[in-house]
C-alpha cells in the first residue's frame, strides 16, 4: 500500500468509498419527476379546456410550479422532498424556484440588498446567464441563416 | 526532528462541558451533555449567532462545573468553522478574557488543548481554557448550500454537528488539590503531544472530507509510535476525531498493514455522536464540536471512571474553503495528537513518567464520584448544570450566564 | 387525454431519472446540471427536436429545465423574425420573463416573510429511533 503518494490516496480513497444506491434513487426520482410532469400534463389539458392560449398554458403550468415550490420551500418541507426526490424535484422547473427561494430566505440575515439582492442569484444566475448566452448564439446563427436565405 | 513534545508537567482537566443541538441530544451520548437546545437557535434570530451563543453557555457551563469565575482565566484559546473565527469571537467579548483565535478546522479541539498545555508549561499561566464549537446550519451556509436548498447528500458526506466543548486546564499543583478538596474531579491529564503535518488529502470532494483526513490522521499516528518508547498496546485507545465511516475505513486500512496493533484500539468521535443505525447520517458527524463534545461527554468521563487508562487522541482537520475546492486545489488534512492519560485508572505502564498531584490521596480519589452530584449544579430539576429539558424549548434565562455578562 | 398524462408522466420521470446517473456517478454540481440542461434546452430548439418532442410528451419537456432553455431559443428565433437583428438580444428574457420574474419575486416576498428551519436527520426507515 502507498499512502504516500496522490495515486496511492486516490485508490485507497475509491476503494473505500460508497457509491450511491443508485437503484433506489432512480426510481423515486424518475417517480417524482415524473409526476410532476404528468401533473403539469394534466394542468395543461386543463387550461386548454376553459380557453387558455395554446401558447400561455406551458407558461402557466410552469409559474404554478414554481410558485407550489416556492410555497413547499418557504414551509421547510422541499428539502425534506428533495432528499429522496434528487433529481425528481431539482430537473423541473420546481429546482430552480427552490435555488432561488431558499438562498433568498437564506441571506435574510445579511440585509435586503447585499444579501437577499446579491444572493439570491447565486444558484439562479448561471443558469439565467447560461441560458441567456446559449439562446444569442443560436439567434446569431439563426440571423445570418435567414439573412443569407439559407 | 522530534516532534512530541513531553509537557514539563501535565495539564489537568479541571472542568470540562459539552453542549449541543436537538440531534446531539438525541444521539447515544445526548444524555451527558451539559446544556441542549433543541430548537438549534440558541434563542439567537441567525445561525451564526446561535454558534456564538453555544460557545458562551459551553465556556459558562465549564467555569461553574469548577466553581470559577471568567476572572480566574488567564489565557482562552478558542476556534469555530465560521469565516476569521468570528462564532467565538462574539461568544467570548463579554468575558474579557485573553483570548487567542486558532483555525484548524475540524482539529481544532486537538489544536487547542494542544495549545492550552504548552502554554501552561511556560509556568506563567495558572488556567488556561479552550472553546470549540460547529453549527450544522451555519457552517452549510458556509460551505455548501442554503439551509432550505433540496440536494441530495452522497454517501460519503457527513453532518455538521451543532456541537461544542469548553475545557479548563491547569498544572498548578496548589489549583488542582482546591478542587479535590472542593470535591471536583480532576480525572484527566494531558502528558505530551504531537503537532500534525500537513497532508494532501489527494481528494478535491468537498463531500467526503473524512477520506481526506484520513492520511493525516494516519501519519500522525504512525509518527506518534515511530517516535515514541510507548506502543499502541500502551494505548487503550486511539480515537480520532470526525473521519466519520469512510475515513476510519481508510484509516484501518493503512493501520492494518502499517501497525496492526492499533487497528482495534481505533474509534471515531463522528461515529458515536450519532445513533448510527436508526439515523440516515450518511457517514457520521463531523465538524470541530464533534471531537469537543465527544471528548468532554464520553472519552473525558471514561478516564474519569478509570475504564481506560491512555489514550491517543487526534481530532483531524480538513483544511479548504469553498474557492480553493472550485479553483481545483485538494484538501489538506491535519491532525494534532495529544496523550490522555486518566488519573483514576490502576494504570500500572507508565505512571511513575508522572507525579500526579492528587492521585496518591485515596480519599478523595474515592469521593469523586459522588462530589461530581454534589457540584454547583444549574437552576433545573435535572441537576446538572444548565441542562434544560428538551421539549422546554429554549434556554432557561437563569442558567447562570448573566452574573458573566453584566 | 390519459394517454397524453402517462407520456408527460413517462418521459419527464425519464430525463430526471438520466439526470439522477449523473448525479450520482460523476461529481456533477447540481448548479452545472440545472446549467447543462438548459444549454441542451437551447440545442434541441436549434436542432428542431424540441418542437416534435413537445408536441408528442407536452410537459413532459417543458416542465424539466430543458424547455426553460427551449423557450428561451423560441422567443429569440420570434423576436429576430419580428424584429430583426435586436430579437438577438430582446428575444431570450422576454420569453422567460414571467418565470423568472415571478420566481424572484416570490424568493424577496419570502425571504421577507419567512426564515430558515432547523433541519433533522433523517430516519433510517424501519428502525425506531434512539429511545430517549
Amino acid at each position: 500500500m502507498d499512502i504516500y503518494t496522490n495515486e496511492g490516496k486516490k485508490k485507497l480513497i475509491k476503494e473505500n468509498t460508497p457509491r450511491s444506491t443508485l437503484g433506489k434513487n432512480l426510481v423515486k426520482s424518475f417517480l417524482i419527476g415524473g409526476a410532476i410532469s404528468g401533473g403539469g400534463e394534466a394542468l395543461r389539458i386543463l387550461l386548454l379546456k376553459i380557453g387558455v392560449a395554446e401558447k400561455q398554458a406551458p407558461v402557466y403550468v410552469s409559474l404554478t410550479i414554481v410558485s407550489i415550490a416556492a410555497v413547499l420551500t418557504l414551509l421547510g418541507v422541499f428539502d425534506s422532498i428533495a432528499r429522496h426526490a434528487g433529481a425528481g424535484t431539482l430537473v423541473p422547473i420546481s429546482g430552480f424556484s427552490n435555488a432561488v427561494t431558499s438562498q433568498a430566505i437564506d441571506a435574510k440575515s445579511e440585509g435586503l440588498v447585499l444579501g437577499v439582492g446579491a444572493k439570491i442569484f447565486s444558484i439562479c444566475g448561471p443558469v439565467i446567464l447560461f441560458g441567456l448566452a446559449a439562446g444569442v448564439i443560436y439567434g446569431a446563427i439563426y440571423y445570418i441563416a435567414i439573412s443569407f436565405g439559407w | 526532528m522530534k516532534r512530541i513534545t513531553e509537557l514539563k508537567a501535565p495539564a489537568y482537566f479541571i472542568a470540562s462541558a459539552a453542549v449541543g443541538g436537538r440531534e446531539e441530544w438525541q444521539g447515544p451520548l445526548g444524555g451527558s451533555f451539559d446544556f441542549i437546545d433543541p430548537s438549534d437557535s440558541f434563542g439567537q434570530s441567525t445561525w451564526e449567532m446561535a454558534e456564538a451563543e453555544m460557545g458562551r453557555v459551553a465556556l459558562n457551563v465549564a467555569l461553574r462545573k469548577c466553581d470559577l469565575s471568567h476572572s480566574d482565566i488567564d489565557v482562552i484559546i478558542a476556534g469555530d468553522l465560521q469565516n476569521q473565527c468570528v462564532a467565538s469571537a462574539i461568544a467570548l467579548d463579554s468575558f474579557g478574557i485573553p483570548h487567542i483565535g486558532v483555525y484548524g478546522a475540524c482539529s481544532t479541539c486537538t489544536e487547542s488543548l494542544m495549545l492550552a498545555s504548552a502554554m501552561l508549561s511556560l509556568g506563567s499561566y495558572k488556567r488556561v481554557a479552550t472553546l470549540t464549537t460547529s453549527h450544522n446550519l451555519a457552517a452549510e451556509r458556509q460551505f455548501r448550500a442554503p439551509t432550505e436548498y433540496g440536494a441530495q447528500r452522497p454517501p460519503a458526506a457527513q453532518w455538521t454537528a451543532t456541537a461544542g466543548g469548553a475545557f479548563i486546564l491547569s498544572t498548578d499543583d496548589e489549583i488542582i488539590n482546591e478542587n479535590r478538596r472542593r470535591g471536583l474531579p480532576v480525572s484527566a491529564c494531558i502528558t505530551d503531544f504531537l503537532v500534525g503535518r500537513l497532508i494532501d488529502g489527494a481528494i478535491k470532494d468537498g463531500a467526503n472530507m473524512g477520506a481526506a483526513m484520513a492520511f493525516a490522521a494516519a501519519d500522525s499516528i504512525l509518527s506518534y509510535f515511530e517516535e515514541s518508547d510507548l506502543t499502541p498496546r500502551d494505548f487503550d485507545l486511539i480515537v480520532t476525531g470526525d473521519l466519520g465511516a469512510v475515513g476510519s475505513r481508510i484509516l484501518r486500512e493503512i493501520l492494518k498493514e502499517k501497525l496492526p496493533s492499533a487497528v482495534s484500539r481505533h474509534e471515531d468521535c463522528g461515529l458515536l455522536l450519532y445513533d448510527m443505525s436508526s439515523k440516515d447520517v450518511h457517514a457520521g458527524a463531523s465538524g470541530c464540536g464533534t471531537s469537543a463534545s465527544v471528548l468532554s461527554t464520553h472519552f473525558l468521563p471514561m478516564l474519569e471512571r478509570g475504564e481506560v487508562g491512555d489514550i491517543l487522541f487526534l481530532s483531524t482537520g480538513a483544511l479548504m474553503s469553498q474557492s480553493s475546492l472550485l479553483q481545483g486545489n485538494s484538501i489538506r488534512g491535519v491532525a494534532p495528537a495529544v496523550h490522555l492519560k486518566s488519573l483514576t485508572a490502576n494504570n500500572k505502564r507508565s505512571s511513575d513518567k508522572i507525579s500526579a498531584p492528587c492521585c496518591n490521596n485515596d480519599e478523595v480519589r474515592i469521593s469523586d464520584t459522588e462530589a461530581y452530584e454534589k457540584q454547583p449544579s444549574g437552576s433545573n430539576a435535572e441537576g446538572k448544570p444548565g441542562y434544560t429539558r428538551p421539549d422546554s424549548g429554549q434556554i432557561s434565562e437563569n442558567n447562570g450566564e448573566s452574573e458573566v455578562r453584566g | 387525454m390519459i394517454t397524453d398524462i402517462i407520456l408527460a408522466f413517462l418521459f419527464g420521470g425519464a430525463v430526471c431519472a438520466a439526470v439522477q446517473i449523473f448525479i450520482d456517478k460523476t461529481m456533477l454540481t447540481p448548479a452545472r446540471i440545472l446549467v447543462t440542461l438548459v444549454t441542451i434546452g437551447v440545442l434541441l430548439y436549434a436542432v428542431g427536436l424540441y418542437e416534435p418532442l413537445y408536441e408528442i410528451f407536452g410537459c413532459g419537456i417543458s416542465v424539466p429545465l430543458v424547455g426553460f432553455g427551449a423557450s428561451i431559443a423560441r422567443g429569440v428565433r420570434e423576436a429576430i423574425d419580428q424584429v430583426g437583428a435586436f430579437g438577438i438580444l430582446t428575444g431570450g428574457l422576454t420569453a422567460t420573463s414571467a418565470g423568472i420574474t415571478l420566481a424572484l419575486l416570490l424568493g424577496l416576498a419570502f425571504s421577507i416573510i419567512g426564515h430558515g428551519k432547523r433541519r433533522n436527520i433523517p430516519k433510517k426507515r424501519g428502525i425506531r429511533p434512539h429511545s430517549m
